[in-house]
């Protein structure tokens, strides 16, 4: 009698001494290393700062948390998750899982300012206001249609990165701002932690985006340029509406835009592509970018400005082969 | 013109704003004879000999606590001492979503080989970054040369 044969599948476990792509362990290495929870970040110093504010800028920047934690989990419960069955490597899945989980990190750390700052019935009303508003339900739901099952999975990812490299970047701003007259400091540092998750996300996915257009023909590559740009434009005119209608009452408006078009090219940078603004709409208030990276200034040794060349105290370095 | 020496990853930020340095380089005849060298992301390959004067164009990949900044292909090219004497100043590339470690290769290289930071530029550049380094490059060349004259 035959044994009976059934074709099966083999299961692979995941091998990390044996990398398909060296960016896997090396993007895996700075998601681990940079992990946090909002538990490390002393929020309640910034009770004090948050009395200071008016009761419109407190609803304001209640509203932009609870806009950030509707994108956070977007990315978190489908964004990060729709990718998985896309990946090339086992690796690239490995470093999605982190991706998901940061992601509702993230979200869960604006709950935790909430709960250090505001009352229940703010939080309470700030969440409905989410639900309500027509330009962040809009932009969340043009994105999750992109998420959705069956869809390309190159556009899966620029939509992902618009989302980590883009769309968060309105509200963003605020705490930035705060941060650069010396309120909501350490809520910012909170914030600065996810802008650091958000750049190595957008920068992995961009990586993985580009590494998938090497096996297309150039007719497909075009398309999806196309598909990209366009994308961009109508998440754009999303943007435009949502930062109006929230920035308007304290005159922050243009402030804001000119951060959302300097971050928009770098969105598209993430995914190998060239700038849409010019130069002169992206000239974001240099206070929102020192806010950004505090103690870092701009090089410019060429122009003769800053003190670039005033060589500091040396920077320790764990290279053991960096050794002149 | 002296030479670049620049190294980029394969998500090729730095190898995008390099290529369009190279396009305004090609504008004059002095450009022309610039020389680009590429450090090799694989450490298999051997790498370049700069024969010279360069300038170095690095991104950056520090963690959280700045560790790691420098590529380790970089590292490796500034550690022989015959290339590392040619190096007069460094361009760093990163993100300021990096926050405090923001373009920090350049400050790491800076402070080891005791050369300026000539400027730092976000992800693949822009078009004022292009412009300001092209035109910083020509007057920074041309001061190197008047003082070794």
């Amino acid at each position: 009698m035959k044994d009976h044969v059934v074709p099966k599948t083999i299961l692979k476990a995941i091998n990390w001494n044996r990398l398909q792509d060296e960016k896997d362990l090396e993007v895996w290495n700075r998601l681990t290393v940079n992990f946090w929870l909002p538990e490390k970040v002393p929020l309640s110093n910034d009770v004090q700062s948050w009395s200071t504010l008016r009761p419109e800028e407190r609803e304001l920047t209640i509203r932009v948390f609870t806009g950030l934690t509707l994108l956070d989990t977007v990315q978190s419960s489908v964004g990060a998750i729709s990718m998985m069955p896309d990946v090339v490597t086992q690796h690239e899945e490995a470093c999605l899982t982190n991706i998901a989980f940061m992601e509702s990190v993230h979200a869960r750390s604006y709950s935790s300012i909430f709960s250090t700052l505001c009352s229940t019935k703010e939080i309470d009303d700030a969440f409905r206001w989410s639900e309500e508003n027509p330009h962040l339900q809009a932009k969340a739901r043009i994105v999750l249609e992109k998420y959705k099952a069956g869809e390309d999975p190159l556009k899966r990812k620029i939509a992902s990165v618009f989302l980590e490299s883009f769309l968060f970047y309105s509200g963003f701003y605020l705490p930035m701002y705060w941060s650069s007259r010396a309120k909501l400091t350490n809520t910012a540092d909170l914030i600065r932690l996810i802008i650091r998750d958000e750049a190595v996300h957008g920068y992995y996915i961009g990586y993985k985006f580009q590494r998938g257009l090497e096996a297309l023909d150039e007719a497909r590559r075009q398309e999806l340029k196309d598909f990209a740009f366009a994308l961009m434009f109508d998440l754009y005119e999303i943007e435009q509406r949502y930062t109006e209608e929230l920035y308007d009452g304290i005159g922050l408006t243009e402030d804001v835009k000119a951060f959302l078009h300097y971050n928009a090219n770098k969105a598209l940078q993430n995914l190998g592509y060239e700038a849409l603004f010019p130069p002169s709409v992206c000239e974001v208030n240099p206070a929102i970018l020192a806010a950004l990276s505090p103690d870092s200034e701009n090089h410019d040794f060429f122009s003769g400005s800053g003190s670039s060349y005033v060589i500091g105290k040396a920077v320790a370095t764990e290279d053991e082969d960096w050794n002149f | 013109m002296p030479g670049l020496v620049f190294f980029s990853s394969a998500s090729g930020n730095t190898l995008r704003f390099v290529t369009r340095l190279e396009e305004t380089l090609a504008d004059t005849a002095e450009g022309r004879c610039a020389k680009v060298l590429r450090i090799p992301i694989s450490p298999q390959d051997p790498m370049p000999d700069p024969g010279g004067d360069y300038v170095l164009i690095c991104p950056t990949f520090a963690d959280g606590e700045g560790r790691g900044a420098v590529p380790k292909q970089v590292i490796r090219f500034l550690n022989d001492p015959d290339r590392r004497a040619g190096l007069k100043g460094v361009i760093a590339g990163g993100n300021r979503n990096f926050g405090t470690t923001y373009a920090l290769a350049g400050r790491v290289i800076s402070e080891k080989c005791n050369v300026p930071v000539l400027y730092s530029f976000e992800l693949a550049g822009t078009e004022t970054d292009i412009a300001r380094v092209r035109r910083g490059l020509d007057l920074f060349w041309g001061m190197e040369c008047s003082t070794m004259a």
